[in-house]
């Protein structure tokens, strides 16, 4: 079986006259977890709206371990999950609601125990009964991640995971991620601002700007690579690049 | 391949929801029981003044049931919906498995549980209150409340997309709609008190050959199954239509991004 998760070829989306994302191809891999960097509005949002169904291409194929999203969106949906910080769950369920009903909608096998694992795993228990709209930002967040992985995603997306959260719990939330793509077969696509979280996260990284990968390599050794002393400075300077004619 | 579970879950929700939340339980029944109240002491108002020996009781109650029954299952479609805009919730559901016609099958289930509730609460109070003998209607009473059922549900529907469409606030254009039908549908008169426009448009909606219908019956005239078997026929072009509607709408937003920045409720 194919090592590849996630297959982007030449992805693009125009709104008119302005181009969000300009022929984008990447691949995440089995076990890897790859960051998508890169300033605010220089697409990775858009690509990820584009990779779980919500927002359709202009051109451009997307395949989730050779589903094609667009002809089998179910299929490529149940394998696929994703947590961002602008999508919190309802906050009229309580935490346990929210993972039956979702839990419901992805299929997923044995679900009040895989509740209760994930209830366990996040350390969730005291909130079972909880609405989800009076849970502090870190709680929520772990919630939505305990909704990622309910059904075991082949690909998990994270857009800005630990965005808001303080610097404990943010640590915290990592190591939760980093256990599961070690134990699992999963790859992760993970778009962050905070480069020392990207480094320490990341087997790979895509530099994005103005909807095109600039860059693209382990984060340890990119920056030197280009010259630049820290991949926060290369995060910079690539920010900073105009926009090619 | 469609999936029952998939849909029971939005069922699932609405239950969720309404457990401890007396907001969402109460309109199920109290409004309507007014309304049953209401035009039952109308009718016995109209009874003992009309001196007519003409009973209101089957006309005007037995309307009012029905229509107020067509308007809970339509808003039982949209109220579900409304739960996932309310919620903020789009990207989550729509990011998922579930197809847009296990989505819809959703809200048709979950309106059938909650229109259900009111649907008893009237029968009881016009039976056992007011007289209302729906013995009256015979055998037509089943296709009767099976068209106001479909258009409902078809209102419903397509009062979902106009919210998808033009974003959360257009919510206060869908809650008028059955307001709006009412006159066209000849609730509480015969299509033949209208003007010929409204006529015209009368015939174009499913629930005025069962409000029709049920008036001759009520004057021990015949009914007209033919008539309500093209009300019956419109019933299905009209659902047809709200589904081809709402799907028409969802592709617009996943193709402009709507579905993932829908609070801005336009993307100009």
């Amino acid at each position: 079986m194919t090592p590849k998760v996630l297959s982007v070829r030449e992805l693009r989306k125009h709104y008119g006259a302005t181009v969000a994302v300009d022929g984008v191809s990447f691949e995440v891999n089995r076990n890897e977890i790859v960051g998508l960097l890169g300033p605010n509005g220089a697409g990775k949002t858009t690509t990820i709206n584009m990779i779980l169904g919500v927002l359709e291409p202009t051109s451009g194929t997307i395949l989730v371990e050779d589903l094609d999203i667009a002809t089998k969106r179910s299929r490529v949906l149940e394998r696929t999950n994703f947590a961002a910080v602008y999508a919190p769950l309802p906050g009229n369920l309580t935490v346990a609601q929210n993972l039956r009903f979702f839990g419901l909608i992805y299929g997923v096998q044995d679900l009040s125990a895989r509740i209760e694992t994930l209830l366990e795993q996040f350390d969730l228990r005291a909130f079972r009964d909880v609405k989800c709209g009076v849970l502090s930002s870190g709680e929520q967040t772990r919630v939505s991640l305990a909704k990622a992985l309910l059904n075991r995603p082949a690909l998990l997306l994270l857009d800005e995971p630990t965005a808001s959260l303080d610097p404990a719990i943010a640590r915290e939330i990592r190591i939760k991620i980093q256990e599961y793509a070690a134990a699992g077969r999963v790859g992760v696509l993970w778009t962050s601002h905070n480069m020392y979280e990207v480094e320490g996260v990341c087997d790979r990284v895509l530099f994005l700007s103005h909807g095109r990968i600039l860059l693209q390599g382990d984060p340890r050794t990119l920056p030197a690579m280009h010259g630049k002393e820290s991949l926060e400075e290369l995060f910079i300077t690539v920010a900073n690049q105009p926009e090619r004619a | 391949m469609f999936s029952f579970r998939r849909t029971s879950s939005i069922v699932l929700r609405q239950f969720f929801l309404m457990q401890g939340s007396p907001a969402r339980v109460v309109p199920l029944f109290a409004w309507v029981a007014i309304d049953m109240v209401t035009w039952g002491f109308i009718t016995k108002y109209l009874n003992a003044v009309s001196g007519s020996g003409f009973n209101f009781v089957p006309s005007l109650l037995g309307a009012v049931l029905l229509w107020d029954f067509f308007t809970r299952v339509m808003q039982g479609v949209t109220t579900t919906f409304f739960e996932d805009v309310w919620s903020r919730n789009f990207l989550n559901i729509f990011a998922t498995p579930l197809s847009i016609s296990e989505y819809l099958s959703g809200l048709v289930l979950s309106s059938i549980a909650t229109s259900s509730v009111g649907l008893v609460v009237m029968l009881v109070l016009a039976t056992a209150v007011f007289g209302l003998s729906f013995f009256l209607y015979g055998a037509l009473l089943i296709p009767y409340v099976l068209v106001l059922f479909v258009f409902g549900i078809a209102l419903g529907v397509i009062g979902c997309a106009i919210v998808l469409w033009l974003g959360p606030a257009a919510e206060w254009l869908i809650w008028p709609i059955p307001a709006l039908v009412s006159p066209f549908a000849g609730v509480f008169y015969p299509l033949s008190t209208l003007p010929g426009w409204m006529r015209f448009l009368s015939r174009l909606l499913p629930p005025s050959y069962v409000f029709e219908n049920m008036r001759g019956i009520v004057l021990k005239r015949p009914g007209s199954p033919a008539a309500l078997l093209w009300g019956a026929g419109l019933d299905v072009l009209i659902l047809l239509g709200a589904s081809w509607f709402f799907r028409s709408i969802y592709h617009h937003a996943v193709r402009t991004g709507l579905i993932a920045r829908y609070s801005a409720e336009s993307l100009s």
